[in-house]
């Protein structure tokens, strides 16, 4: 926001930051907070169950779910150069895509859990791992499920034609709550698949 | 405004009157004192260090309030708006490097002193060395009484700890291993020890090096739900004969006594064998507290309640009684029954 | 700066049907209502937790006594310590900072009016949600119970097998949605003072009370949230089977503690920092001098922020961590003493040399800062681990954080409702029934908080529903519980006060202190736009230059 104002005879420039950018930096302070938690509290359980399936027995590196999440960062940042731009069009396409690779991601999720508790026995109740790893692959999962809402919604306004250049200061700060979700899933994978197995 | 200063003057300077009153009334004669929980009057090794550590402190911290709370004083006094006043502002003073730096220095020079101290007295209690004539003690905490195992010795008890007195010059202390049976307890007899916490799947330990006999008070100092209240300590610290003796005493065999009596038959065909032990029989639970040596204590429901035959059998009747909330379930007994049990349960010395 | 108001339709005394008042009250996002809402909601469960208090003190009058069973008893000091934290200090603080906010930065809002409406009904809604277990928590023990597991709920004595029925999910339920209030109030808080300050006030030119309601704010998003995290947790474990906490499953009761410490400690600095914002705005204008060393007081603000997130295990030596973790832990705490002695230091030096005048707001300060004084040393000694294995989790501990949160915050909470109520009722309250409250309830405070250390030195411990004669506990347990009577009196001469003065007081003005910040350049009360025109500052005090022409502030800073 800028503004000169008239004080006292002197003229002065007077410049802050946009709201909306600083909130949705608190939001993700606060979100890392409690990210952290369940990272500790999965680190500390590490090795720790008394009975059960292991991680290294058990779990199969993601990467091809893990290359659709970090993918639709790349297209959610397209999208948003778009939109400033004025693109509308590409925006849509690119906007689409986003939704699409974290959708898939989400569906990766859930086939890997599928597997997990009908072939490998694992649930959230069967050992330390079962808890620590459900809860933490959940809670990111959960916070996928809020962001491709809101982008959902952001999609269907665009396809009204609702969407303009005037917008890319909302849509910057709606990405950057989808970059935080992709940082957050680098920080599980590596605790999860690398450190933890 | 002038009486208000005065006022307020008069009402703070006798308040500081009974916070110096009250201090003093805490300090206690060691050699008598007028709480047995008092934590100004240590018996014990630990319980030195931590009184020594705590004199130090309270006369920093007692020295910081003097000064401080003097400046404060004088300050509200001496700049109060008089009657007589011009109405003008007071000059506007924005701040002081140096003063700020003052008072930045000195406190982190304080805060040093204090922090080597306790350094060095957190080292000497956690670090203690095993000794090797030292008695092992594991006690379990439950939900509201004490477990005690001596495992060299092969003794099993409940609520009450005897441990022998330590010599300063041939010391035995008595190391204990806190665990627990359910959910968090604190082991604190403030004369011998500060406190520790009993927590599942997290053992620690402590260890006690008493230097005058006697019976030691405490109680348990971590919530752990309905009666935590009555989940009372009693440390008995005897000289070495006398410890030697009890240990003897809890070696031999009380189920002789009432061997084949009435009482013995309700106590085996009541659900009491599920949670009691008395060796030698067949009651072997271990939910509750070890019944072998009963009356060789003086309180029974872990201090909530003199050792004798009517609270005994009260008890019995039904816990909520004298202890509401405990986990010992009323045993519904008709008072013929009640009489036979507790008439054993008497033998059990 | 215009001091006048233009008047909206709705100011003016127009016959509003009941139904109407309501709903607006209701569907408000004017962050002064919200304000009002958060402060009167509070003042309700003050009451409420007074008498939890009143119940806790008269069952420990004398040894054995029968006042209460054990189990209501437990349920009492659970939901008190749980209803004042989170629905008393709280909200009252959150509602004087969002009424006070826009008004001293010369914003007309809050930088989200509408997430400020959801975070106040989020955390209200919480405080109905914990009472409800009353009625719905059906527990062992017959029809509907009060979570009685203490206000920090340590595990295990929270799982299943330990706590039937419901009320530990009520206490933690009502806790995680009063916590997104909280997080929300705090992101609002951080845009407004960040995006929201008027012309030429950069940040080194904000009021104080900005200032450190800006780094509470910071601390609330970093402290709540492993709160909810550890809740979250909570729930799988006693829902979902999962053995966060579940020792007999290799878990791990400290892992609890640890994280609701990392919230439970920088939580007390949430509560305290608005505190000290009060007496930062209240001790400068009845010394009629400005705050001593500015820039040092943001410094420690800030340092007290950081260091407070390291400080949390003084809640655990006796918990059995390692020698290095106590020391650690030992010198973390001592260091905060510092930033917070010093912060005393510049208030003393305010008064130094100033021409003090004793209204009630500055009563309340000045005792506020003897008692502070007691309450940190008192804290120092707890920071000593050794004296700490004999003082934790004792009556010590249980005087030393009332005397930090009753003669330091709600002492300054007492001179923040004097100062402000001409400004936000429009009437001047009654200096007479002040004074009564301010003696009435310092006595009672005394004789309460100042004799409650005495039986933790004698070896009395905390969360006890009676206890055994013959400890040397009986005569201070006595004294301690007949201060109460003294303080609920004053509470209720202070709510009088406030009722009474609203409808029959003094029309108070603009500007009856003659102070220097921008909440008094506007009308008593402010209207629904705060500012005619939106101010510009040179100075921190530019009220100051306004009445000084010939000596302005911004000459010196």
């Amino acid at each position: 926001m800028n503004a000169t104002s008239n004080v006292f005879n002197q003229r002065i420039e007077w410049d802050r930051p946009d709201r909306g950018r600083v909130a949705m930096f608190g939001l993700i302070a606060a979100e890392s907070a409690i990210f952290t938690i369940f990272v500790v509290a999965y680190l500390f359980y590490v090795g720790k169950s008394l009975t059960g399936p292991i991680p290294k027995d058990v779990l199969s590196v993601p990467i091809f779910y893990t290359i659709c999440l970090l993918s639709s960062s790349l297209t959610i940042h397209l999208a948003a150069k778009s939109l400033r731009r004025g693109s509308v069009r590409s925006f849509e396409i690119l906007w689409l895509a986003t939704i699409a690779l974290g959708a898939a991601f989400l569906y990766g999720t859930a086939s890997e859990w599928h597997r997990l508790i009908y072939q490998e026995g694992l649930t959230i109740s069967t050992n330390l791992f079962g808890t620590t790893y459900y809860s933490l692959v959940g809670l990111h999962g959960f916070h996928v499920v809020v962001g491709l809402a809101a982008l959902s919604i952001v999609m269907v306004f665009t396809l009204r034609g609702n969407v303009g250049a005037m917008h890319t200061e909302r849509v910057d700060v709606l990405s950057l709550y989808w970059h935080f979700v992709d940082t957050v899933w680098i920080v599980v994978f590596t605790v999860v698949y690398v450190i933890g197995r | 405004m002038r009486s208000q200063g005065s006022n307020k003057w008069r009402v703070l300077g006798s308040q500081i009157l009974i916070c110096v009153c009250g201090s003093v009334a805490a300090f206690a004669d060691p050699a008598a004192p007028f709480s047995p929980t008092n934590i100004f009057s240590p018996a014990s090794a630990p319980a030195d260090s931590i009184f020594g550590l705590s004199l130090f402190v309270l006369a920093v911290t007692g020295a910081i309030f003097l000064v401080v709370f003097s400046l404060l004083l004088y300050s509200v006094v001496k700049f109060r708006k008089r009657q007589s006043d011009d109405g003008r502002e007071p000059p506007q003073v924005y701040g002081s490097n140096q003063v700020e730096l003052a008072w930045t220095i000195i406190p982190v020079l304080i805060v040093v002193a204090l922090f080597m101290a306790t350094a060095r007295v957190i080292a000497i209690v956690q670090k203690q060395t095993r000794l090797d004539n030292a008695i092992e003690v594991v006690a379990i905490g439950h939900q509201f009484w004490w477990e005690y195992r001596y495992p060299a010795l092969g003794v099993v008890t409940a609520n009450e700890l005897h441990i022998p007195v330590s010599d300063d010059h041939h010391p035995t202390p008595t190391f204990i291993r806190l665990l627990s049976a359910d959910t968090d307890h604190s082991f604190w007899v403030p004369r011998l020890a500060g406190k520790t916490d009993l927590i599942p799947n997290h053992p620690n330990s402590m260890w006690i090096a008493p230097h005058q006999s006697g019976i030691y008070l405490g109680q348990c100092a971590q919530y752990c739900g309905t009666q935590h209240a009555k989940m009372l300590l009693r440390v008995y610290v005897q000289p070495r004969a006398e410890f030697d003796r009890w240990i003897q005493q809890q070696h031999q065999s009380s189920a002789v006594n009432g061997a084949g009596s009435p009482g013995q038959r309700i106590f085996e065909l009541t659900a009491c064998i599920n949670c009691h032990t008395v060796r030698g029989t067949v009651a072997n639970g271990r939910f509750g507290p070890d019944l072998t040596h009963l009356m060789s204590r003086d309180t029974i429901a872990a201090g909530a309640a003199k050792n004798t035959a009517e609270n005994l059998r009260e008890w019995i009747l039904n816990p909520d009684l004298i202890k509401p909330g405990s986990l010992m379930p009323a045993m519904q007994l008709s008072d013929q029954d009640l009489d036979a049990l507790t008439a054993y349960l008497e033998t059990l010395r | 700066m215009s001091t006048e108001s233009i008047a909206w339709p709705s100011t003016e005394a127009e016959s509003r049907s009941f139904v109407d008042q309501i709903h607006e009250w209701v569907a408000t996002v004017d962050h002064k209502r919200l304000g009002i809402l958060y402060i009167v909601y509070a003042l309700l469960f003050l009451l409420i937790g007074g008498v939890e208090a009143i119940v806790i003190r008269i069952q420990l009058i004398r040894p054995h006594n029968n006042f209460v069973s054990p189990q209501v008893f437990n349920r009492m000091f659970t939901m008190h310590g749980t209803t004042m934290i989170f629905f008393v200090i709280m909200p009252v603080l959150f509602g004087f900072a969002n009424y006070l906010i826009p008004l001293m930065i010369g914003a007309r809002d809050m930088a989200f009016p509408r997430l400020n409406a959801f975070s106040f009904w989020m955390m209200a809604f919480g405080g109905l949600l914990l009472y409800f277990s009353l009625v719905g928590a059906n527990g062992l023990y017959g029809a509907g119970n009060a979570p009685d597991v203490g206000w920090f709920a340590y595990a295990p004595l929270t799982s299943q097998t330990f706590s039937l029925g419901h009320s530990t999910d009520f206490w933690t339920l009502a806790l995680l949605v009063s916590g997104f209030g909280s997080i929300g109030t705090a992101i609002n808080i951080i845009a407004t003072v960040l995006c929201m300050r008027c012309p030429g006030m950069t940040l080194a030119k904000m009021p104080l009370f900005a200032w450190l309601n800006l780094v509470m704010a910071g601390l609330v998003i970093l402290c709540v949230s492993p709160l909810t995290a550890a809740q979250i947790m909570l729930l799988v474990d006693r829902y979902l089977g999962g053995h966060f906490f579940d020792t007999q499953a290799g878990g791990s009761a400290v892992i609890w503690m640890h994280f609701f410490w990392i919230f439970g400690h920088p939580e007390v600095y949430v509560l305290v920092l608005p505190a000290f914002a009060f007496a930062s705005e209240i001790i400068p204008v009845f010394s009629r001098k400005p705050i001593f060393g500015y820039a040092v007081m943001v410094g420690a603000t800030v340092a007290i922020g950081f260091i407070s997130m390291s400080v949390w295990a003084h809640h655990m030596f006796t918990v059995g961590m390692s020698a290095n973790a106590n020391t650690f832990f030992v010198l973390s705490t001592m260091a905060i003493a510092v930033p917070t002695g010093i912060k005393i230091f510049n208030w003393l030096a305010t008064m130094w040399g100033g021409k003090i005048e004793f209204k009630t707001p500055m009563l309340f300060c000045i005792a506020f800062l003897f008692q502070f004084l007691l309450a940190g040393l008192t804290g120092v000694m707890l920071s000593v681990a050794p004296f700490n294995w004999q003082l934790g989790n004792s009556y010590f501990v249980v005087a030393h954080f009332h005397y930090v949160i009753v003669g330091g915050i709600l002492f300054c909470l007492f001179g923040a409702f004097y100062y402000w109520f001409p400004k936000m009722s429009g009437k001047m309250y009654s200096e007479t029934l002040g004074r009564l409250h301010f003696w009435l309830f310092f006595i009672g405070f005394h004789l309460t908080f100042d004799f409650m250390h005495i039986p933790g030195l004698l070896g009395m411990p905390r969360r006890i529903y009676t206890y055994e004669p013959g400890r040397g506990w009986d005569t201070w347990n006595f004294i301690v519980t007949v201060g109460v009577f003294f303080q609920a009196i004053a509470i209720l001469v202070f709510l009088g006060n406030l009722l009474w003065s609203y409808y029959r007081g003094q029309t108070a003005g603009n500007d009856p202190w003659d102070a220097w910040t921008l909440e008094w350049s506007t009308n008593s009360p402010p209207p629904a736009y705060n500012f005619s025109t939106t101010p510009t500052v040179r100075s921190r005090r530019p009220l100051w230059d306004l009445k000084h022409p010939d000596d302005p502030d911004w000459n010196y800073e």
